[in-house]
């Protein structure tokens, strides 16, 4: 059996009613060229797509803007809060983003330390509780804490994304056993945001059981960007399938494969 | 003419400027923008009728590439 007949019989991914094809999602920043991320997205098979929400540039004439890559028809843009240390500001980019007409779903992220990128999750829970009570779809960009995942799933959010690692790191999964644990215990999807470096770590943290993975600079900052975003592609669906397919028990000892019966004398 | 603040910086424009004509003397097509006028969104429909005043703060925003 093939993985894509696996994968064909999986359940739906869905958030805040909205059906996505891909468990891959993929950001937009730090690409060397315009071109490179088109051309890195278009190899993802990534349907989300995250962008930011900045200042237009004065006095710089006509520029096309990220949108001018990405047909708004084809992608689903999901805008995050990054940048933002209060939840006052994210509430503030999130209204800004939803007033751009796209779609009420926003990626918040709420940071607490400049160093880290790690997420305040005080202000994010704040934050959270205001906007979903605003109608937006939240997708909470939060740390590996279990406690954390739940108080968000209570306050509405539509999506927990916990982090691999810190933003842009690429350390990879480093709690895998945190990350499983907050999927077993939440209702609502759970995609891991931030971390992932690599294939390999693509494929591990799906093989965790968690609903999608979000990934930026692992991309952005490859040799080839669309090449690696072909093996994360890859290493998704190979994670996903491994995990549909349940792996066998772990064990301290060996249990020989061959047949211990028939030995010669 | 008058001071106004726009993302961040002193500007200073005709009394009586709209919004749109903001947008256009400054060549921002206002659909890729949305724009912030002192703290409160102001929806596209809206534009050529906001009209500026000494000490306003505008913020044009759009989307650019972020994780």
């Amino acid at each position: 059996m093939t993985v894509t007949a696996d994968l064909a019989r999986d359940v739906p991914f869905t958030i805040g009613g909205h059906t996505f094809q891909s468990r891959l999602f993929v950001g937009t920043g730090k690409y060397r060229s315009n071109e490179d991320m088109g051309r890195a997205i278009e190899a993802s098979g990534a349907d989300v797509v995250t962008v930011a929400v900045r200042r237009v540039p004065l006095d710089r004439g006509r520029e096309d803007g990220i949108l001018h890559y990405l047909d708004p028809k084809r992608f689903f843009l999901l805008a995050n809060t990054a940048g933002c240390y209060t939840a006052d500001d994210a509430i503030r980019y999130a209204r800004l983003a939803r007033e751009a007409g796209f779609n009420d779903f926003v990626k918040l992220e709420v940071i607490g330390d400049q160093e880290t990128l790690l997420p305040d999750v005080a202000g994010l829970l704040e934050a959270t509780r205001v906007l979903v009570r605003d109608g937006f779809k939240v997708l909470a960009y939060t740390n590996e804490d279990l406690v954390t995942a739940l108080r968000l799933e209570e306050a509405g959010a539509a999506a927990v994304m916990p982090l691999a690692s810190p933003i842009g790191s690429g350390l990879g999964l480093l709690n895998p056993f945190s990350v499983r644990t907050i999927k077993r215990r939440l209702k609502v999807p759970v995609v891991v945001d931030a971390g992932v470096g690599t294939a390999s770590d693509a494929c591990l943290t799906m093989e965790q059981g968690v609903d999608g993975i979000l990934m930026n600079t692992a991309l952005a900052a490859a040799r080839d960007p669309a090449a690696m975003a072909h093996a994360m592609r890859l290493a998704v669906d190979a994670g996903r399938a491994a995990f549909l397919a349940g792996r066998m028990p772990r064990r301290e000892v060996a249990v020989p494969s061959s047949p211990l019966e028939g030995m010669l004398d | 003419m008058i001071e106004v603040v726009i993302n961040g910086e002193r500007r200073a424009v005709p009394v009586d400027t709209t919004l749109l004509e903001l947008l256009g003397s400054l060549h921002v097509d206002p659909r890729v923008v949305v724009v912030e006028h002192n703290r409160q969104i102001v929806r596209r429909p809206e534009l050529e009728r906001a009209r500026l005043s000494a000490g306003d703060a505008v913020e044009l925003v759009h989307f650019v590439g972020g994780g």
